[in-house]
């Protein structure tokens, strides 16, 4: 168990740990390599049953022709990019500014904001869903990709302005007040002085903000009905129903949905993990 | 203070700007949470006095949705599931802490095994529940071939009304699981060795030293790992949507899933009795909510 390190434990029990390492990955991984396994089998192995052993055909580019030729998966997501992308921009963007009052500035109501923020982004989405439905029925954006945008950029704002806060807050002041003894205006503050200070931030916030954002389902079936804005989460639950038993095509659909915020994960790892503890440890 | 721009005769703006600026700062994000969240929550309280089905007027009923849940057997099943959702996932803690403290280790390729053991975390729910209604498959799954080996084949675990819950919170354990893990390995990185070198030389090891030297500075992990866990579970709804859709018969429904059936979908428009299942829900997590804030307000009140 941790606090003894494996370099001073005898022989065989180093041994024995490293050979029960990949052993546990195995199986912990096993419904994802199931899944990854099933998305090259053949319709035969299929057919026979042969859900769980080794494929007998590989039929990678088979099924995943079928599934990009025969359902509308590729529209599936590229809404997806379209809602996510805009919703990190405008998000992070949002709390960039807000983060920046709240971790700059003293006034009375400081304190107070932070934690409407800090609150509204725990609530159950439930308590929002008739309001925001009706909001968006109200301004003409209900099933189009830009309701759907707006919603997730205004809740994301809370944890983005929760994150920004305490990130800027840790900033030294003293930068600050040098800044505007030598008569920079407020927004040259922000602008030339924060802002630089917080790009990593920015960068391990986007990477949360993207996966947080692809992965939703809740709001894509209460906002969307039609293919023409559906992202692919719930694109992919539609194709579910098509596609009973046809799990090859399903398994291939999965990781089609799943690649890209797993793409992002590897790519920027380390900017994802900091920003999850980041924002998380402050709590 | 020192005076910002220039000397006294600057404009008004000029003058203003320090007292000024916060508020400029925060309006775009403050219009957009108190117009999408913080009204919104006013609105469905409100609304869960009424009756609506969502096209016509709303008629003033008082308090008849809430006196209706109370006696609603659907909505006591609904409220149990949601109770068993946030004690059986709170395993979550427990166990993430435990594959943290497996993988706290330096061997070679530590690094690619963590970040590979998280990745469940990273794939939406909607796959994570397609993959677990694949192995709960009676027929094929890989779930059957296991009980099969127990002499229990054939067991179709979303159909059955008194399992259905506990094996849709189990395939939600396995990203909670990893997020948990996650965080407890970021507690890890922050021990002091020589309080553990300081134990060890007391002679405290095992679970002694887990229970009074490490756990006790993993507190800020602990913490963070049970808020999100318990807000997770609460905010269920993915996973039932995607796996039996509340069924068999609504054995699997949780608050969250019910509402949204009750407000939105075939079973009927009823917005007014949706908010205040709705209202229910948010008073459980308010709870939490409330035990966050006040967690924050005491550490910047010791930061000043």
């Amino acid at each position: 168990m941790f606090p003894t390190p494996i370099e001073r434990a005898s022989a065989p029990t180093r041994w024995l740990y490293r050979a029960a390492l990949p052993l546990a990955l195995l199986l912990w991984l096993l419904p994802l390599i199931a899944v990854a396994l099933t998305s090259v089998r053949g319709q035969a192995d299929i057919a026979a049953g042969n859900y769980w052993g080794w494929p007998t055909q590989w039929q990678a580019w088979d099924n995943y022709a079928a599934v990009f030729s025969s359902t509308p998966i590729l529209r599936y997501i590229g809404n997806s990019f379209l809602v996510t992308l805009p919703t990190v921009l405008g998000a992070v963007a949002l709390a960039c500014l807000a983060g920046f009052a709240l971790g700059v500035y003293r006034f009375k109501a400081n304190l107070l904001v932070f934690f409407v923020f800090v609150g509204g982004n725990f609530v159950p989405f439930q308590i929002l869903m008739v309001p925001v439905r009706d909001l968006s029925l109200a301004l003409g954006l209900y099933d189009s990709l830009s309701g759907l945008i707006l919603f997730h950029i205004a809740f994301q704002s809370g944890f983005c302005t929760f994150f920004m806060r305490n990130f800027i807050r840790e900033l030294p002041m003293e930068l600050v007040e040098a800044a505007r003894i030598e008569g920079a205006s407020e927004w040259q503050v922000f602008h030339r002085v924060v802002l630089p200070l917080v790009r990593p931030a920015l960068a391990a916030l986007s990477v949360l903000v993207f996966t947080f954002i692809w992965n939703d389902y809740f709001w894509a079936t209460v906002l969307i009905q039609g293919d023409h804005a559906m992202p692919v989460t719930g694109g992919l639950k539609s194709l579910n129903g098509q596609w009973v038993a046809q799990w090859h095509l399903v398994s291939a659909g999965a990781i089609v949905a799943a690649l890209p915020p797993v793409a992002i994960f590897f790519i920027l790892q380390k900017q994802f993990i900091a920003g999850l503890t980041m924002g998380a440890t402050k709590g | 203070m020192p005076a910002t721009g220039a000397q006294g005769h600057d404009g008004w703006w000029q003058r203003h700007q320090r007292a000024l600026a916060p508020w400029l700062f925060l309006a775009p994000a403050a219009a957009m949470f108190l117009l999408y969240v913080v009204l919104p929550i006013g609105q469905s309280m409100r609304l869960s006095l009424y009756d609506w089905d969502g096209l016509g007027t709303p008629v003033w009923v008082g308090l008849a949705n809430y006196v209706e849940l109370a006696s609603d057997p659907d909505f006591h099943v609904a409220l149990k599931n949601s109770l068993i959702w946030l004690l059986g996932f709170l395993l979550a803690v427990p166990m993430g802490l435990g594959l943290a403290l497996l993988l706290n280790q330096t061997v070679f390729g530590i690094r690619a095994i963590k970040s590979l053991f998280f990745f469940p975390f990273v794939i939406s729910q909607v796959v994570i529940g397609l993959v677990f209604t694949w192995f709960y498959n009676p027929a094929l799954g890989l779930v059957d071939k296991l009980f099969g080996l127990f002499g229990q084949a054939d067991l179709a675990v979303l159909a059955d009304e008194d399992l259905v819950t506990y094996a849709i919170v189990a395939a939600g354990l396995y990203p909670q699981i990893a997020y948990c893990m996650i965080l407890y390995l970021t507690g890890l990185n922050s021990i002091r060795p020589d309080l553990i070198e300081a134990a060890r030389l007391e002679g405290a090891k095992g679970w002694q030293m887990l229970w009074h030297v490490v756990l006790p500075q993993l507190r800020p992990a602990s913490f963070i790992a049970v808020v999100v866990t318990v807000v997770g579970s609460l905010r269920s709804f993915d996973m039932v949507a995607v796996m039996t859709a509340g069924g068999p018969y609504g054995s699997s429904r949780v608050l969250a899933y019910y509402m949204y059936e009750k407000a939105l979908s075939e079973y009927g428009y009823r917005m007014g009795y949706g908010t205040a299942i709705a209202t229910v829900l948010f008073a459980i997590m308010l709870v939490y909510i409330l035990f966050v804030l006040w967690r924050i307000y005491r550490q910047e009140r010791e930061l000043g």
